[in-house]
């Protein structure tokens, strides 16, 4: 790449690399989105405030954004710690799908006859298995065979899908049911859930596996040597780390931490094991984790805005005909590019910006 | 205004001033280049010539000042305007493609056409005058892959003079030559030099500029702080001027005092997947208070000599005896064990093996040293512990600037190193295995970084260092084993040996 002309001016403020430039990258997004909106006819003004009001208006919408925000929260971090090993896990997906069906088997299985202190901490250690089992495979593949990770996990997300077509449609039906979907969980394997929302304890499970994905990258030798692999695995080789050790333990915390979006879907909303309860949050936690800069409060940001996005969208769907469910996977797929690939287009303006103010 | 100077400079630099952030790097420099000389610049590393290069050559654009290119004033945006006014660069690292051919490589980028027929035809002549003219000679349809060293260097500055260069600006082009292949280089740039070409040399090699250039300028700190006739001065001067006081350029050591053997090797082999003999039968015996010396060209196995005495790769025969623990292909070591032993090891290549660029300081200062105590308590690093320990090293070792908490890249090469030999150094090793200890590393950090080798040899550890700078194996070596194809050819005591003599045997040309 050629260096920028304008190299004289400096770097950019601490607070304004981390905050200032994802909100520019933001507006810039919704700058664009505005134009495409007012091109189909309707007041991109009244679009923005119905999609806010949507999101955040009513104790209602914001209780549908936390819950939202729950599954980008796993599926950013699951991204972001493989991200941090060099790895690329485009598996969310199904590790997503198994998650849920680990829980959904430990709860189908046990629920009659343990309590839900008992009960719900078993759920979430199987849907944590099952999650970091699915990844352990393309993991494995990777640090033996030297199959490449991005190939392997994006192909374990159509194997996860008709496996769990399969397992609903002939074996985890419920006996009589039409629909391909378990029988209900018993109260022992339900997540306490606010009354009529969505939102459910599984928004904890997501803040304290921030701080645990937190304590584990910066504050542990095993974070340490993860990283080292990452940014440089000839300096991991020479400091002693086992490279193929180490590529299992990242893709299985990564695979794990997907896995719980099926506690939030399975065990918080649907008290069931149901089809593509999964759908797309596997996908979004690689935007999540990219606008996020694979930090562990960057994930919780950028998911919280994933999450609004969500429920706001779905609002202003609801409310304008002329704006579809498409339009607003449209306005998502803006945000991504402009924070992600084109995350570092504002730079230069805000470094000569910062520089003239400077002089 | 050129009527005040009768012939026009080849280059003249005027002011120039550069900043990066609150890096002043460049400051007010001004330069006169006559055409149809060898200027060297020389400077410590971040003493501002790669940037005044990288200012000449249009990859930054300087904050004030003017380039004068043959009396003209020139604007230099991009690379493009530079080589338009006939500036043309030989970049340290070869830009070849390997499996294109001479020919091949010397059009890239200057194809003439839609279809390459046509450019190659005129390529191959115009490289036949090149090589009548300037007496390089190379040939155009062999593979570059194929080439020696010192042959891809005289494609890069082929193509470069293809390009219609008359100025050349060669950076560091002696890194990576023997002795040997220097000299037939500076043959080539004094015939360039004949033809009229204007070169400009930028070293850190004292003895390289003496041998070669016309005029030299030396920088420190962004300035140009002395020029002088390359005639009128020596070694000893531009190294006090670059460094700024007195530099002692030989080391002082007390006679060898060898202890018990602390590594010995038999029959050492090293076979790659492809059945490559990568090191084959090395025998080597390494006692407690000797310095032994790797002499060799690069890629003589010397690398993967390293490699298996540290742990990082297992041998395919023979037997490794370390502070008495054995390795054989049976039983491969790993450098968290060899670590244990009592094994240190400075890696050759700092930045692709020794240290994290995106680490911070402290997280650099640990490195291979994570586990167990004293960084690592019930589970968890101990951030304020290591913070400690790199403050304690940065401060023993005169790392500058003194931050812990600044990121592993924004250290010069001869603070990176000096970081990376600190923590090797720190744990007190009983074997410590050194590879090229002062590559990119400037004058001031070698006298340093050598006299702290000394001092560990001093105190009983059994040091091995490879380096492809003879001199430094010279000066450092208690006894110089040299290395050709992956063989152990010859064992010279340091004070019979002479940089001829090392260079023929280096080459397979000569036994001991």
């Amino acid at each position: 790449m050629r260096a920028p002309r304008r190299s004289s001016a400096g770097p950019l403020p601490a607070w304004a690399e981390v905050a200032l430039l994802p909100l520019v990258n933001i507006a810039l997004a919704f700058i664009v989105v505005g134009v495409i909106v007012a091109i189909i006819g309707v007041d991109p003004f009244h679009a923005l405030r119905l999609l806010v009001v949507g999101a955040l208006g009513s104790w209602e919408s914001i209780g549908y954004t936390l819950y939202y925000a729950t599954n980008f929260t796993f599926t950013g971090l699951a991204v972001a710690v493989a991200f941090h090993a060099g790895l690329f896990n485009i598996g969310g997906e199904g590790q997503a799908y198994l998650g849920g069906l680990g829980c959904g088997l430990a709860i189908l299985a046990l629920d009659r006859w343990l309590p839900a202190w008992l009960m719900v901490p078993i759920a979430i250690a199987a849907a944590a298995l099952f999650g970091a089992a699915w990844a352990a495979v393309p993991a494995w593949l990777q640090a033996w065979r030297g199959s490449h990770i991005v190939i392997t996990t994006i192909m374990f997300n159509f194997v996860a899908s008709a496996l769990m077509v399969y397992l609903m449609v002939n074996v985890l039906i419920a006996p009589g049911s039409m629909t391909p979907q378990s029988r209900g969980f018993a109260p022992s394997g339900e997540l306490p859930a606010i009354a009529g929302l969505p939102l459910n304890l599984s928004l904890a499970l997501a803040l304290a596996c921030c701080v645990a994905v937190w304590v584990f990258l910066w504050h542990t030798p095993w974070g340490y040597a993860l990283r080292t692999m990452g940014h440089n695995p000839e300096a991991a080789v020479y400091a002693g780390t086992n490279l193929r050790r180490m590529t299992m333990l990242a893709m299985c915390f990564s695979g794990a931490l997907a896995g719980f979006v099926g506690v939030n879907e399975l065990m918080g909303v649907h008290h069931r094991i149901v089809l593509d309860f999964q759908a797309g949050y596997g996908f979004a936690g690689i935007a999540v984790a990219l606008m996020g800069r694979n930090h562990p409060l960057g994930v919780l940001l950028a998911a919280l805005l994933f999450g609004a996005l969500q429920q706001g969208g779905a609002e202003l769907a609801f409310e304008i005909p002329t704006i579809t469910r498409e339009m607003v996977v449209v306005i998502q797929g803006l945000i991504i590019l402009f924070s992600g690939a084109l995350a570092h287009l504002p730079r230069p303006w805000l470094q000569l910006l910062f520089a003239r103010r400077a002089s | 205004m050129q009527a005040l100077t009768p012939a026009p400079a080849a280059i003249e630099l005027r002011g120039i001033d550069k900043s990066f952030g609150v890096v002043h790097a460049v400051r007010g420099v001004s330069l006169r280049i006559e055409p149809g000389t060898i200027t060297g610049i020389v400077g410590e590393n971040g003493a501002g010539k790669s940037t005044l290069m990288s200012i000449l050559y249009g990859l930054y654009r300087a904050d004030a000042g003017e380039i004068w290119i043959g009396g003209q004033p020139a604007e230099m945006a991009s690379p493009r305007d530079a080589i338009g006014h006939g500036i043309g660069m030989v970049h340290q690292h070869f830009m070849l493609i390997d499996t294109f051919t001479v020919l091949e490589n010397l059009v890239l980028g200057a194809e003439g056409g839609a279809l390459l027929a046509g450019g190659l035809a005129a390529a191959r002549a115009e490289l036949a005058r090149l090589a009548r003219d300037y007496g390089l000679s190379v040939d155009p349809d062999a593979r570059v892959a194929d080439l020696s060293v010192g042959e891809q260097q005289r494609v890069e500055i082929l193509k470069v003079l293809f390009r219609g260069a008359r100025i050349l600006i060669l950076d560091e082009p002696s890194a990576v030559l023997t002795p040997q292949e220097t000299d037939r280089l500076f043959d080539i740039l004094r015939t360039l030099k004949a033809r009229g070409v204007t070169i400009i040399l930028i070293t850190h090699k004292l003895r390289e500029i003496v041998a070669a250039t016309d005029r030299v300028y030396v920088m420190r700190q962004g300035k140009i702080v002395a020029e002088r006739r390359t005639r009128d001065t020596g070694s000893e001067e531009l190294a006090e001027l670059m460094v700024g006081r007195k530099v002692r350029l030989d080391l002082e050591k007390v006679p060898v005092r060898q202890g018990e053997i602390l590594l010995s090797t038999e029959h050492l082999s090293l076979v790659d997947d492809r059945g490559v003999r990568l090191l084959d039968d090395v025998g080597i015996e390494l006692r407690a208070g000797e310095i032994v010396g790797i002499a060799g060209i690069t890629g003589n196995g010397q690398s993967e000599l390293l490699q298996v005495l540290s742990g990082i790769r297992a041998p395919s025969a023979g037997r490794l005896t370390v502070c008495g623990h054995t390795i054989d292909p049976g039983h491969p070591g790993n450098p968290a064990h060899m670590r244990e032993l009592g094994l240190a090891h400075v890696p050759e290549d700092r930045l692709r093996q020794g240290l994290v660029a995106a680490f911070l300081a402290s997280e650099t200062s640990i490195l291979g040293y994570q586990d167990g105590p004293p960084f690592t308590r019930n589970y968890l690093l101990d951030g304020p512990a290591v913070g400690a320990h790199c403050a304690e090293l940065m401060e023993r070792f005169d790392v500058r600037p003194r931050s812990p908490g600044l990121r592993s890249s924004h250290f010069s090469g001869g603070n990176q190193q000096k970081l990376v030999l600190a923590r090797e150094i720190a744990r007190l090793p009983r074997v410590l295995l050194v590879g090229q200890p002062t590559r990119g590393v400037d004058i001031g950090a070698i006298e340093f970084i050598h006299r702290e080798l000394v001092k560990a040899r001093d105190s009983g550890c059994a040091m091995l260092v490879v380096s492809v700078e003879l001199d430094e194996i010279l000066s450092l070596a208690d006894r110089i084993l040299v290395m050709f194809a992956g063989r152990i050819v010859g064992e010279v005591e340091p004070g019979r040996a002479d940089e001829r003599t090392l260079g023929l045997m280096m080459t397979g040309a000569a036994a001991a």
